[in-house]
């Protein structure tokens, strides 16, 4: 997908959010990635050294958190996980379920000098 | 350039030298109140900031301690920020905005042709089309009679809410009624970025294959809106047209599923009714 563009973005914003707060540099990077983003994390440590060269977040370390796929399903009203992309409900078969969660593409948090 | 599938950097790369600017101030102010630095530590947020070179080892925490800040911002806050305001421009304006998204060669720009030649009288349409170069179907449209803008995205493998919005300023809207934008023929990322349209719509040519759904399940869960073009080709492409719709049914389940062919005009008048009595929903919202 776009992981170079995404990182692009995730390293505006932190060193957007470094700068506000008076850091030096950033030395880590947490990011919360859900199983069904659509990202993926190896693609995204090869866009973070291209895209923190020669910035305050040059040399981090990149975390990346899976988020694993939560799912609800509409005719049973229960949720249920797994990353198979459409899944059927494991407790009535059914296939209208909506994704709680599992798509995440945040930063969560980072380190600071 | 992005190895997976053309993406730009999505704009000039900032550097950040030293204490120097990350970028230019222009930048969206951060989300919240900052905590402040942290004690001991007596930096301001000052692009005029001098720090000298540092002899000791980076992470030394003799003098700069490491501190973890919590940020939890969504890497597509901007764009989604973006279109929220495209929606409440398109909604004052009341104009039904659709975003048509496909693979390449689903058809797309016929259907937009033939849709605005087919509500002519009754919806006055303008159309916004994206593609990473040439204005071969804006030149299209623009033959066709329809008021047109083409975006070229460039290395850009979708279009984001800032083009969309840019693209309508250059577009006549003397009493536009339906926004129709063409996104760039992609089944992956159009799906993340949100323009600000009311409706999603993704078209599935019975040239392509019935599995197109299960293969790009994301884009294709977003639709509010499936259309199955080509009809006219279904019996030469040995189209399944049962599968087809279990695997819509099964990814889509919330779509609203037409079946067409903009060349023939089968199926067409169901589609230009739905998108009537869908204008005449968003028309009463705005009034």
């Amino acid at each position: 997908m776009h992981e170079v563009g995404l990182m692009t973005e995730a390293i505006r914003i932190a060193l957007e959010e470094a700068r506000a707060r008076g850091a030096r540099r950033i030395t880590a990077l947490r990011l919360r990635v859900g199983t069904l983003s659509g990202v993926v994390p190896e693609a995204l440590a090869f866009a973070f050294d291209l895209v923190t060269a020669r910035t305050a977040a040059e040399g981090a370390r990149l975390e990346v958190e899976q988020v694993p796929a939560v799912w609800w399903c509409r005719d049973c009203e229960q949720e249920f996980g797994g990353d198979d992309p459409w899944p059927a409900c494991p407790h009535c078969g059914g296939l209208k379920a909506e994704l709680r969660q599992g798509r995440e593409l945040e930063i969560a948090s980072m380190d600071l000098v | 350039m992005c190895k997976e599938c053309g993406c730009g950097l999505g704009g000039t790369p900032q550097i950040l030298g030293g204490h120097g600017n990350v970028e230019p101030a222009t930048s969206a102010a951060p989300a919240g109140p900052a905590p402040g630095p942290d004690p001991g530590h007596e930096h301001e947020a000052s692009p005029a900031h001098e720090h000298p070179p540092h002899p000791h080892e980076a992470g030394d925490p003799h003098a700069h301690p490491v501190h973890t800040v919590a940020v939890q911002r969504s890497l597509l806050e901007k764009n989604q920020r973006l279109a929220e305001r495209n929606r409440g421009f398109f909604r004052a304006k009341g104009w039904l905005v659709l975003n048509i998204m496909s693979g390449p060669g689903a058809g797309k720009t016929t259907l937009i042709e033939q849709t605005a030649r087919g509500l002519q009288g009754r919806l006055q349409c303008g159309v916004v089309v994206g593609d990473l170069a040439t204005d071969l179907d804006a030149a299209r449209l623009r033959a066709a009679g329809v008021p047109v803008v083409q975006v070229a995205t460039g290395t850009v493998c979708h279009l984001d809410a800032d083009m969309v919005r840019r693209a309508v300023q250059q577009l006549n809207t003397d009493g536009l009624d339906l926004l129709i934008i063409e996104n760039v023929g992609n089944l992956v990322c159009p799906a993340d970025f949100d323009l600000g349209e009311d409706l999603r719509v993704v078209l599935l040519s019975v040239t392509e294959g019935e599995d197109k759904p299960l293969k790009y399940p994301p884009l294709f869960h977003s639709a509010h809106v499936a259309l199955i073009t080509k009809c006219d080709l279904a019996e030469a492409a040995q189209f399944n047209r049962a599968a087809a719709l279990a695997h819509l049914q099964r990814v889509s389940h919330h779509a609203r599923i037409f079946e067409v062919s903009a060349r023939t005009g089968a199926g067409m008048s169901a589609w230009l009714e739905f998108l009537q009595q869908e204008h005449r929903r968003v028309r009463t919202r705005a009034l």
